[in-house]
């Protein structure tokens, strides 16, 4: 095994070269298997089919029964191979299919994810990832505990994990379901169930070991599936094939059509409302969620574990660089596939006799797809799930008003818009797949070895020999991945909302701990777990009440004239009740859609007033962490400071050569 | 045990300085994620092979300067390391 684990190691160019040359030539048969006339769905099969073996086949010659490989991949991950791991790690589903989709909605102030979620690796760089690397434990919570004197504080990062975490994998397995569902054809149940299946083969003989060959290969499948749809775009439409410089051009022919068609709202306008007006609370709202994807980026537990796995601090901090390169390559791709449909849309589809309308909109339109909706005609909303509410005048003519696209089209129905064939389709949903498996992966062997290593190893049974930890382990990894795929099976909306919500639970609950563990020696175990505990209860807090009881909200910190303009709809949606209760069994259509409309008045009041200075809940962290700072700060003032062997073992850490100084008490791993 | 090796204040200066490195970067963030982006709107009167300039920053400009920042930072930690011969054999 020595022999050959070496071997690999040595070769990681040439076998991942060979690879990457091995799939690009599987799309070549497969487009060639097209042309002489074998039918889409075989073509989707074996896409989906031909990678998930692949990665069964990593998972399965990973296979470990050392902790060591299966908590931190044995800490022989070089630089560059990690960088691309952590990639798709980072990438999920929503990275893949959606962002581009949310800044053809959003424009300009899309660009706050494209933002928040780069400029975080400049924190995990600089402030975090040399050092924990240094400790060289297998968890965030280890250095919690060890930094905090124990197993209270790690109890507390565990907490902050498990709530970041669990809500946004099983957000990747229902994004698996969907893909498998979209493309295959399969039932959404049985799609997640072989959404489970795929996550399970890369991760459970080998832990972390395997999910890092496997990420590294997921990279290079779901990087060349992003870059080749609008390579190709942009090679047809302006000849020349980089996508990331043409879209200038079409932001300049976007804003021609936005002034033909009287488009307010224009693409490339920063901080403006539907009218085109400057817009503050805009503006608060993206720096807001800017700062607080970035720092949840630097405090979520399954991207900061990759970087235990390099062989040393050197590394670790060269592997943050390499990690953003990778995901930079996507990210700044995504603005051009907004740019380049929103042009598609705006000179081929609004405007455009019924008729005429290019072969993808009636493709992504059809019932059961549902993704686009061309709602000219007057019972449109009946023909259309996404016609929901619009009506059409039947004039034959598509206007601005009649159409509807989902975020999730914009990258899915490019192929089409540029006239590719299937195989190019199938490529986008291997890829969407091996983004939502690897990210999936990564965040079950997070929560899976929170459970095993720290609740497990480290508080209840700490004598546990390897043997039986790897069992635990295993167990945990498949129970918790069997929660997210049952979850995931009963399409819950209200999960997928709260994926974003992670960022800012881990922000606040993490990040000052963290940091100030390192870099201020005065910072006490109660100073700290009193930190983390308030700036992830007020996030909680803030994101619980502004979602669920936003009327409470505003009777508790509501001004004066919010609190009336709420207790005016109130009385409205009473009296429209009291009408309808008064008509009783005779209520008329009209009176029974006053009720239901006052209701409706009522909600939508209270969910846009329950807010402190108008930041939405998604940057909820904007409040916990500057508070977690704070309590942190005076905490560990007004309390004894940390013991001497405590001050060695943070010295310890901060310099890259030499052994770990653990204060007495604190366990080494192993 | 490598510790005895490196004094007091030889790790006492070692932190000083990888301390200004942390700063000078922290600074060079907060300047590619917040404070250009208050121009934005100034900016997009400016135009570059077709991008508002203001976007150009917030879709690619500050993506490549996070990235460069980065590399400069892990080659400019690396050499402090060496200097006070506190790297890794």
């Amino acid at each position: 095994m020595a022999t050959t684990r070496t071997g690999f190691l040595d070769n990681l160019g040439k076998i991942y070269g060979i690879y990457t040359g091995g799939f690009i030539g599987f799309v070549i048969v497969l487009a060639i298997l097209e042309q002489v006339g074998v039918p889409d769905v075989v073509i989707g099969y074996l896409f989906m089919g031909l990678t998930i073996l692949v990665y069964a086949l990593i998972g399965y010659l990973s296979r470990t029964a050392q902790l060591s490989e299966y908590y931190v991949a044995g800490r022989v991950v070089p630089a560059f191979y990690n960088g691309m791991a952590t990639g798709s790690d980072w990438m999920s589903a929503a990275s893949f299919i959606s962002m581009a989709g949310s800044l053809y909605v959003l424009g300009y102030d899309g660009l706050a994810y494209v933002l928040g979620w780069t400029g975080g690796y400049v924190l995990v760089a600089i402030l975090l990832a040399p050092y924990l690397r240094k400790f060289g434990q297998y968890t965030v919570p280890d250095f919690l505990g060890a930094r905090y004197g124990g197993n209270f504080a790690r109890f507390i990062g565990v907490l902050v994990l498990l709530a970041a975490s669990f809500t946004y994998v099983v957000a990747q397995v229902f994004g698996v379901g969907l893909i498998a569902s979209r493309f295959l054809g399969l039932s959404f149940e049985i799609a997640v169930f072989v959404g489970l299946v795929g996550i399970l083969v890369c991760s459970m003989l080998g832990g972390m070991r395997a999910v890092t060959w496997t990420q590294v290969a997921q990279y290079i499948i779901l990087i060349i599936a992003y870059l080749i749809p609008v390579v190709l775009l942009s090679t047809k439409k302006y000849g020349v094939p980089i996508p990331e410089l043409m879209y200038g051009q079409a932001l300049q022919d976007i804003a021609q059509r936005e002034q033909e068609l009287g488009i307010t709202q224009a693409h490339s306008a920063a901080f403006v409302n539907a009218k085109g007006e400057f817009d503050g609370a805009a503006m608060l709202n993206y720096f807001a969620l800017i700062f607080c994807l970035m720092v949840g980026t630097a405090s979520l537990p399954h991207i900061l574990m990759r970087y235990f796995t390099t062989p040393n601090v050197k590394q670790a901090r060269q592997s943050v660089g390499w990690s953003l390169f990778f995901i930079f390559l996507l990210y700044f791709t995504a603005p051009s596939y907004a740019a380049f449909a929103k042009l598609e849309v705006y000179t081929n589809v609004i405007g455009q006799q019924i008729e005429q309308l290019p072969a993808w909109v009636a493709l992504w339109g059809k019932q059961g797809v549902d993704l686009v909706g061309a709602c000219d005609a007057a019972n449109a909303a009946e023909l259309f799930k996404l016609c929901t509410g619009v009506v059409g005048n039947g004039d034959g003519i598509l206007q601005l008003a009649e159409f509807k696209i989902d975020r999730d089209a914009i990258v899915l129905a490019t192929p089409e818009i540029a006239g590719l064939p299937y195989v190019i389709a199938g490529l986008v949903a291997a890829g969407g797949l091996a983004a939502a498996l690897s990210t999936a992966d990564g965040l079950l062997l997070a929560i899976a070895n929170a459970l095993s290593h720290d609740v497990y190893y480290r508080m209840i049974d700490p004598k546990a020999d390897t043997k039986h930890r790897l069992v635990v382990a295993r167990v945990l990894l498949v129970l918790v991945a069997i929660a997210a795929a049952a979850l995931a099976g009963t399409r819950p909306s209200a999960i997928v909302e709260m994926v974003a919500w992670a960022f800012s639970i881990a922000a606040a609950g993490l990040f000052a701990a963290l940091v100030m563990g390192i870099w201020w020696k005065r910072t006490t175990s109660a100073g700290a777990c009193l930190g983390m505990l308030a700036g992830f209860g007020i996030c909680l807090f803030y994101l619980i009440m502004t979602r669920y009881a936003p009327q409470t909200f505003i009777y508790w910190f509501g001004s004066a004239d919010t609190i009336k303009g709420l207790e005016d709809l109130i009385a409205k949606a009473g009296e429209a009740k009291a009408a309808l209760a008064a008509a009783g069994a005779a209520a008329t259509a009209e009176i029974k859609a006053a009720a239901a409309a006052a209701d409706t008045a009522v909600q939508k009041y209270a969910l846009a007033k329950a807010n402190w200075w108008g930041i939405k809940n998604i940057s909820s962290a904007i409040f916990g962490i500057p508070l977690a700072f704070l309590v942190t700060w005076i905490v560990s003032l007004v309390t004894p400071a940390p013991s001497k062997q405590m001050q060695d073992f943070i010295d310890s850490v901060r310099v890259p050569r030499g052994s770990v100084a653990l204060a007495p008490g604190q366990a080494a791993v192993e | 045990m490598a510790a005895p090796q490196i004094s007091q204040e030889r790790a006492a200066a070692y932190w000083h300085k990888t301390r200004s490195l942390m700063w000078i970067c922290l600074a060079i963030w907060i300047f590619f994620s917040f404070v250009i982006h208050l121009f934005a709107r100034e900016l997009n009167a400016i135009e570059i092979i077709g991008f508002p300039l203001g976007f150009y920053f917030a879709a690619q400009g500050s993506l490549i300067a996070f990235v460069v920042l980065i590399f400069w930072f892990a080659s400019r930690q690396n050499q402090i390391d060496e200097e006070f011969d506190v790297h890794e054999e």
